[in-house]
């Protein structure tokens, strides 16, 4: 055929594009139109966070003191898990250290309040400064281990910040200490107006989590996010920096999951480097509720945590039970349905959409 | 003068129990790109699963190991091709979130089974004994006979990958584990017997580790760490670079210790996050990560 000439190629190829185009595009929307088609009208609709923000203020009005405790660990595990999701969903960084930013949070928290005297209220957003600054050079660290070595460096890191703090006999030492009294009288003297503020404090991060998460995916930032997630080689191909994507987005994430650390212990009072560093609390768990609800997808962490808190007021009293079965929950699901309830949910919609 | 020497042999002896925790881990890495974060809690399980036959028939524990490497064998084949096969692929989360979920899975389990208590395996005399290497210098006779084990095991793997059919399988499944599927070899049951071979080196780590030092349910995880950061230090696929890693480890922690008893782990963690630094893919780097 060697009179094949290029624009008979070219002919050619053009046929076999109208050929087989069509049935490209009618193979299905792509997980990112399938996104867009869920979140869009779950996230993205004027109404989401309007809702949110008057069902947020509305709730207290109704409980009492333990209903607020309830509703602020409600609100700082949905923002650890959309943190973690940020993370591990969308930019590809599975870590299992992020207790130690949890910790990291509350312990600068306790040290600015203890040696600096600063107000305890003022010292929340200087913790989360702080620990996204002490993210950078862990960040440079840690990502000289590539994929599943990353994990496990997160852990050791973690790891050291628990026993590193366990040796200052200032902080406490291994058995921890409590937040000047006088500290926490300053904020308020009545403990019931003390849990309504940092309820409204927890709710109020994380709806502003969310929104940074959706103002993030929605920018050009989050585009290459989006890319790493589908295939982080295409996304390398396409001029995607993602090594340093990567790196800002953990910092971020290491800034932010220490303010939720820094009002977690707030308002618990106490610190020990065994609960401030768990990972247990502020790892497993948050990785089984992204995982659960959905991971890679928006609305994943929330339907995680309903998931999650039901789960715990009826299951609590079975102690270790409660944690193997949602152990055995969450690796069910990763093994049948990667993409969660959340991913369940919409391919439910879209079969309905394409049925009608 | 000897006490410092005294203190670094000790600390290399303690490596030969890290060597242990890092091969089996090294092992499934290099043949199917899996990290099994559950690594340290299966080890763990043996050495509860032999204190159990130690409590129930009164025998020595070191002669539990006769049942507990064919079961830890059988186990990790059967997890293999029953679970851990179908997390296989390009996405590095689900072998992560799988096993760290059967890590939990496996905490929670034994505290059930066993409750919250430290535990030691009773291994009579044999931990007590030592031999002298130098006046004045005494090592015990168990972590010497630890290291002289995880010397072997390391040699008699590099024999049987290196020289057996079947080590040639698996070396061919670690380089392209598609291609090996035209050659007729079931890829699938390659994975199995990589992990009942890691599993098999769990089950004789956690007998030992269970005669020297206490162990509980949550002890897993940080013979998880210690294993990984033996594998890092001495460079990703490189077995006798592990050995040495887990000396160094050792010795880092030994060191760490004789400074001050909180310090010991943490010495460990330091050294490790130093190599890091220094050596991003170990001393002795073989592979590519």
């Amino acid at each position: 055929m060697k009179e094949a000439s290029p624009s008979f190629l070219k002919k050619r190829s053009k046929k076999l594009l109208q050929r087989f185009a069509p049935r490209w595009a009618a193979s299905g929307p792509t997980r990112r139109e399938a996104d867009q088609k869920f979140f869009g009208s779950f996230f993205q609709k004027r109404t989401f966070f309007p809702a949110a923000l008057l069902l947020c203020a509305v709730l207290p009005l109704f409980g009492d003191n333990s209903d607020r405790q309830l509703g602020l660990e409600f609100a700082a595990t949905l923002t650890l898990a959309t943190l973690w999701n940020l993370l591990a969903g969308y930019a590809g960084v599975v870590s299992i250290g992020q207790q130690a930013f949890v910790g990291l949070g509350g312990y600068l928290l306790f040290a600015l309040v203890v040696f600096a005297g600063v107000p305890a209220l003022a010292a929340v957003p200087v913790a989360a400064v702080a620990c996204g600054v002490i993210a950078i050079p862990s960040a440079r660290l840690l990502f000289r281990l590539r994929g599943p070595f990353f994990a496990i460096g997160s852990w050791v890191l973690a790891e050291v910040f628990r026993l590193a703090f366990a040796q200052i006999s200032s902080l406490g030492g291994g058995s921890g200490m409590s937040l000047p009294i006088m500290s926490i009288l300053a904020i308020s003297h009545s403990r019931p107006d003390r849990l309504l503020l940092f309820y409204i404090l927890s709710a109020a991060l994380a709806l502003a989590t969310t929104a940074l998460v959706v103002a993030l995916l929605k920018s050009r930032f989050g585009l290459g996010l989006t890319a790493i997630r589908d295939s982080e080689p295409a996304a390398a191909s396409l001029g995607v920096d993602v090594m340093w994507l990567k790196q800002v987005v953990y910092v971020v994430v290491a800034s932010v999951t220490g303010l939720t650390g820094a009002l977690l212990f707030l308002q618990n009072i106490r610190i020990s480097p065994d609960s401030a560093f768990s990972v247990n609390d502020w790892t497993a768990n948050i990785i089984f509720i992204v995982v659960i609800g959905g991971i890679g997808r928006l609305e994943g962490p929330l339907i995680g945590c309903l998931v999650f808190f039901g789960f715990r007021a009826a299951f609590a009293d079975y102690g270790a039970w409660y944690l193997i079965a949602l152990g055995v929950l969450a690796i069910a699901m990763m093994l049948l349905a990667p993409s969660g309830i959340a991913g369940l949910l919409a391919k439910k919609s879209n079969q309905k959409a394409s049925g009608a | 003068m000897i006490s410092w020497l005294d203190i670094i042999v000790q600390g290399i002896l303690v490596g030969g129990f890290y060597a242990l925790f890092a091969t089996g881990l090294s092992l499934i890495f290099g043949v199917m790109r899996l990290v099994n974060l559950a690594h340290g809690d299966f080890i763990i399980l043996a050495a509860f699963v032999a204190l159990a036959i130690v409590h129930l028939t009164s025998i020595h524990p070191l002669l539990c190991l006769i049942a507990i490497i064919p079961l830890m064998a059988v186990l990790g084949y059967v997890l293999q091709r029953g679970i851990l096969n179908r997390t296989l692929g390009k996405n590095i989360l689900p072998p992560l979130l799988v096993t760290f979920g059967l890590s939990i899975v496996i905490q929670n389990g034994l505290q059930l089974a066993f409750s919250a208590d430290s535990q030691q395996l009773p291994m009579g005399n044999l931990t007590v004994a030592s031999v002298q290497l130098l006046p004045g210098l005494n090592v015990g006779l168990y972590p010497l006979g630890v290291l002289v084990t995880a010397g072997a095991v390391i040699f008699g793997l590099q024999m049987f990958l290196y020289k057996t059919p079947l080590g040639a399988a698996l070396r061919a499944t670690s380089d392209d584990s598609t291609t090996i599927r035209l050659m007729g070899i079931d890829n699938r049951h390659i994975f199995g017997l990589a992990a009942a071979l890691s599993f098999a080196v769990a089950g004789l780590a956690g007998v030992l580790i269970g005669g020297y030092t206490n162990f509980s349910p949550v002890s897993g995880p940080s013979n998880l760490l210690f294993g990984f950061e033996a594998i890092i230090i001495g460079g990703l696929g490189n077995l006798w670079g592990t050995l040495i890693g887990g000396m160094i480890l050792g010795v880092a922690q030994a060191v760490g210790a004789e400074i001050n008893p909180g310090y010991q782990v943490l010495a460990g963690h330091i050294a490790f996050f130093a190599i890091l630094l220094a050596a991003p893919r170990g001393l002795f780097p073989r592979m590519a990560a």
